[in-house]
């Protein structure tokens, strides 16, 4: 993947993409200051969820346990994984076990995250996703760019076009005179995936919550698909990260108040399961959990990232971040992209390793919009800040790359204002040679510099800079200049 | 009370101008500022790129330059932001407890007339039509809410539009500006477009440097729109205009 | 060392330094209560697009066949209040065209109803399967909030919470009744 400063470049381009994404994070953003808006104890609700998350992450080992052994005595088995080849593993075996080929899986981050779909192909067993979106996705052979809705990036026509395409060869075809209304749209996908759950012997699922005291696992969703998998097939694997636990059922009412109303915008979402193990002829009756580490134990290390673990995944950073709407989620070179994924990409796969993931921590103005929508309170501008200070830590052995040159001659000469005021003076001097270069003048009559080279062009390629004055402040004031 | 003056360092070195109106205004609201010569900058480009090493010097000399003065009014939300949240984690970095030591004295500028002061009137005239972009530090490091708009709302002459999608950012951000330059101007660029749906002739902001890349971009566009600091509306009275 | 072992060892190396002390939670949201519960429950129902119904007990049998419309093939599970033509249960839930159920609560602020598949209620799979559902709810099993839900429910017991027909909007954020689940809910409040 391509560093995010290059990925960007190539969405920003897309001048269909950016129409896409303006439309559909602009509708969202709207329903959602709706909804929330609504509710006078939001702020107290958010308070909330971010303490018993940190109070749960304070104890993570002790909840874990508790998880297990309640989920065991609920009949389900767990299973540990240190990582994605682990966790995919353990899924495989599982359906191998049953001489199965075919799953039906639950949009879920963490199966994304740990690449399951590939990685069960490559065992000779089929995964087809079975949320509207992630069909989209995986007919369209494309990557989601979003953690809500996976193909934001689609319009109507697109999908459309996906479904003629793609459908036939994954089972039941598209029907003929397909046209891009919604609703005929989800009429296809009715149909193409209800064989598909009808025969289905084993699903595979997330977690929304998995409640430690009672061994709950809670999954929300709008479609009907996560109730059709979590209901229907014989055998149910979950694949659960490990920040998901909650300590009680209790805690649910706080979360399940958070979660819709931040994520769709709406009240409540149409569907919500939840099931303590399994229950006598009523769903799945062998049931495994995956309780997944891959780097969060890392996360959990870092004293300031470690609140990134709060992450209840509903996307509202995502729709409020203006660099996201910009650039959508594909530029982020993960399946968390947008602000969460600026910082939890970093401290999941750590910094100083990769030049993609060291640029995802720059990905963002430091607008703070994504704090301010977070139903969990992650400060993620203040991660932000901490991890580019880790990456350029990272990076201090060797030889300095120009940024590090330009930072260090900076603090040098805005350590001592002598040294600032003769640079002041410098560029006083060279305002009458500058102005040479360019002769606009900005509005309101101040002139302006030219086009300037590497690297003053990556301002002026696009901006006008003005020239520098003749006076700085500071030398006005020393000449004994008051108003 | 006595009161300092952080000019900022895109100030002093860029906008001069908007120092002197800050002292003018400053002094026509009866308060005598001072102008601590051994100030420098607060140290943000640093921290916000992650040179937490390279901060510490810096931010050594704003505690020093500011060290004795009760209040330091500064016309930058973005640089206020900086000191009251930021310069804790470069005292953590250096070890030294008193880095911190001047958050809970620095005020922006708006903060500074209508929170200390107690003022809205600041007696300005400015017979033009303006818009207001509120930054995000100003928005939400600081939270001075409508203050600005309140101050403005007082000025003599001045037809005040609102800014559609006024709280989005510009797609300044410090080194974002350049280390994503495409990403950071196609953010302006709608900025840009929602101020000259206004039919404003300026537009008014507290930050220099969110001006700078905003104005810069209103100024390729030829479209007419000038931008100018908050302080600079504020100074303006009928004797000059 | 095992994946468990090492994953729990990580947790606890990195919490080492941590202060593992617990932070009070704020819980005055549990004590907000808006008025007019059953109105506000109607009134959030339709609102997503669901249809409704509010009558007497004595009004239930018309309403619910009223409700089912012209399903022929209907779903109703063992402990359902009223006699309604149909069967308890089936291997063959695709054939059905409707299902009623009764819920263990309805939510007000939200419009939501909880199933946890005790008596009248059918297993998990009956009230998702058949297009249409028609699910009856004494107007006494309201509760105001997702607070008073949650403490009344039993966590052992599967639960279905239901907030309006199936929907998507995953097409350009608009908001299309029906992918899955059934696509008509229609819900009956009765009042005694």
């Amino acid at each position: 993947m391509p560093a995010f400063p290059e990925a960007a470049r190539k969405a920003l381009a897309d001048t269909q993409l950016r129409r896409n994404l303006a439309h559909a994070t602009g509708t969202i953003r709207a329903k959602r200051e709706a909804v929330v808006g609504e509710v006078a104890e939001w702020e107290e609700l958010r308070l909330a969820g971010a303490a018993i998350k940190d109070n749960t992450l304070r104890r993570l080992d002790e909840h874990l346990l508790t998880l297990e052994a309640s989920l065991q005595a609920r009949g389900a088995t767990v299973h540990w994984a240190r990582d994605a080849a682990e966790a995919c593993e353990i899924v495989a075996r599982i359906a191998h076990g049953h001489g199965i080929d075919e799953v039906v899986k639950v949009k879920s981050m963490a199966t994304q995250e740990i690449g399951l779909n590939e990685a069960l192909a490559a065992h000779g067993v089929t995964a087809w996703e079975t949320d509207l979106a992630e069909l989209i996705v995986q007919l369209g052979d494309d990557l989601p760019s979003h953690i809500l809705v996976p193909a934001i990036h689609r319009n109507r026509a697109e999908i459309r076009e996906v479904f003629r395409r793609g459908m036939a060869d994954a089972g039941r075809p598209a029907p003929p005179g397909l046209s891009d209304e919604p609703a005929e749209l989800a009429a296809a996908a009715r149909l193409h995936l209800r064989e598909k759950f009808l025969r289905a012997r084993m699903a595979v699922s997330g977690a929304n919550f998995a409640v430690a005291e009672s061994g709950t696992l809670v999954v929300v969703e709008s479609e009907g698909n996560g109730r059709m998998c979590l209901t229907l097939p014989e055998v149910l694997v979950s694949v659960v990260g490990i920040e998901k636990v909650v300590p009680t059922f209790a805690d649910l009412d706080v979360f399940l108040q958070l979660l819709p109303r931040s994520s769709t915008g709406e009240r409540m979402n149409p569907y919500t399961s939840t099931w303590s193990g399994v229950t006598p002829g009523d769903g799945p009756q062998e049931m495994h959990v995956v309780l997944l580490d891959n780097g969060r134990t890392r996360a959990l290390a870092d004293e300031v990232g470690r609140q990134a673990l709060r992450c209840i995944r509903c996307s509202a950073c995502l729709n409020v971040c203006p660099v996201y709407e910009r650039t959508g989620g594909h530029a982020y070179g993960s399946v968390y992209p947008g602000p969460i994924g600026a910082i939890l990409n970093p401290l999941l796969k750590g910094v100083g390793v990769d030049e993609q993931t060291d640029s995802l921590p720059y990905a963002s103005t430091l607008c703070g919009a994504c704090f301010e929508a977070c139903p969990v309170r992650i400060d993620i501008p203040e991660v932000l800040v901490h991890l580019r200070a880790k990456v350029v830590d990272a990076h201090r052995e060797g030889v300095p790359k120009p940024e590090a040159v330009a930072m260090k001659s900076a603090a040098w000469l805005l350590s001592d204002a002598r040294r600032l005021g003769l640079a002041e003076r410098g560029l006083g001097v060279a305002n009458r040679a500058l102005t040479r270069f360019g002769r606009r003048v900005l509005p309101g009559g101040r002139r302006a510099l030219g086009r300037l080279p590497w690297p003053g062009s990556l301002w002026t390629n696009a901006r006008d800079l003005p020239a520098p004055p003749r006076e700085s402040f500071r030398a006005w004031w020393r000449k004994g200049g008051r108003p | 009370m006595k009161v300092a003056v952080m000019v900022t360092c895109i100030n002093d070195s860029l906008f001069p101008d908007t120092g002197k109106s800050v002292f003018r205004l400053l002094r026509r609201l009866g308060v005598d500022a001072d102008f601590p010569a051994a100030q420098t900058c607060c140290a943000q480009p640093m921290v916000n790129t992650g040179y937490l090493d390279e901060a510490v010097p810096v931010v050594r000399t704003f505690v020093d330059a500011f060290a004795g003065y009760d209040a330091i009014v500064t016309p930058s939300g973005s640089c206020a932001g900086s000191v009251r949240h930021q310069h804790s984690i470069v005292a953590r970095r250096a070890g030294e407890e008193r880095l911190a030591s001047a958050a809970p004295r620095v005020y922006e500028l708006s903060e500074f007339l209508v929170d200390v002061l107690g003022v809205t009137d600041v007696n300005a005239y400015f017979p033009h039509r303006a818009t207001y972009h509120p930054t995000c530090h100003s928005l939400r490091m600081l939270g001075v809410g409508d203050k600005p708009l309140r101050l403005l709302r007082e000025v003599r002459g001045l037809d005040l539009v609102e800014l559609p999608a006024a709280a989005e950012c510009c797609g300044f951000g410090g080194t974002f500006a350049v280390k994503n330059a495409e990403t950071s101007t196609a953010m302006g660029a709608d900025k840009a477009r929602h101020v000259r749906g206004t039919g404003a002739e300026v537009l008014v902001a507290g930050d220099s440097s969110c001006l700078l890349h905003i104005g810069g971009l209103l100024s390729r566009e030829r479209s007419g729109v000038r931008v100018m600091h908050l302080a600079d509306v504020l100074a303006s009275t009928e004797e000059e205009a | 060392m095992s994946a468990r072992e090492e994953i729990l060892a990580a947790v606890r190396g990195a919490l080492r330094e941590a202060d593992r002390t617990e932070a009070p939670v704020p819980r005055g949201y549990r004590t907000v209560t808006p008025p007019d519960v059953v109105d506000l429950f109607a009134e959030r129902v339709v609102d997503y697009r669901a249809s409704l119904t509010r009558c007497t007990a004595a009004e239930l049998p018309d309403a619910v066949r009223a409700a089912l419309g012209p399903a022929r093939k209907v779903l109703v599970p063992d402990g359902f209040p009223i006699e309604v033509a149909g069967s308890a249960d089936s291997a063959e839930l695709d054939t059905f065209d409707a299902v009623v159920t009764t819920a263990a609560l309805g939510i007000a602020t939200t419009g939501t109803l909880v199933l946890d598949h005790g008596p009248g209620q059918g297993r998990r799979a009956l009230s998702l399967v058949p297009d249409v559902h028609v699910c009856v709810l004494r107007q006494d099993r309201i509760v105001p909030g997702v607070p008073q839900a949650v403490a009344a429910l039993d966590p052992a017991r599967p639960q279905t919470w239901i907030s309006g027909p199936s929907a998507t909007s995953d097409i350009e954020l608009t908001r299309v009744e029906g992918v899955h689940g059934p696509r008509t809910l229609h819900v009956i409040v009765v009042a005694d």
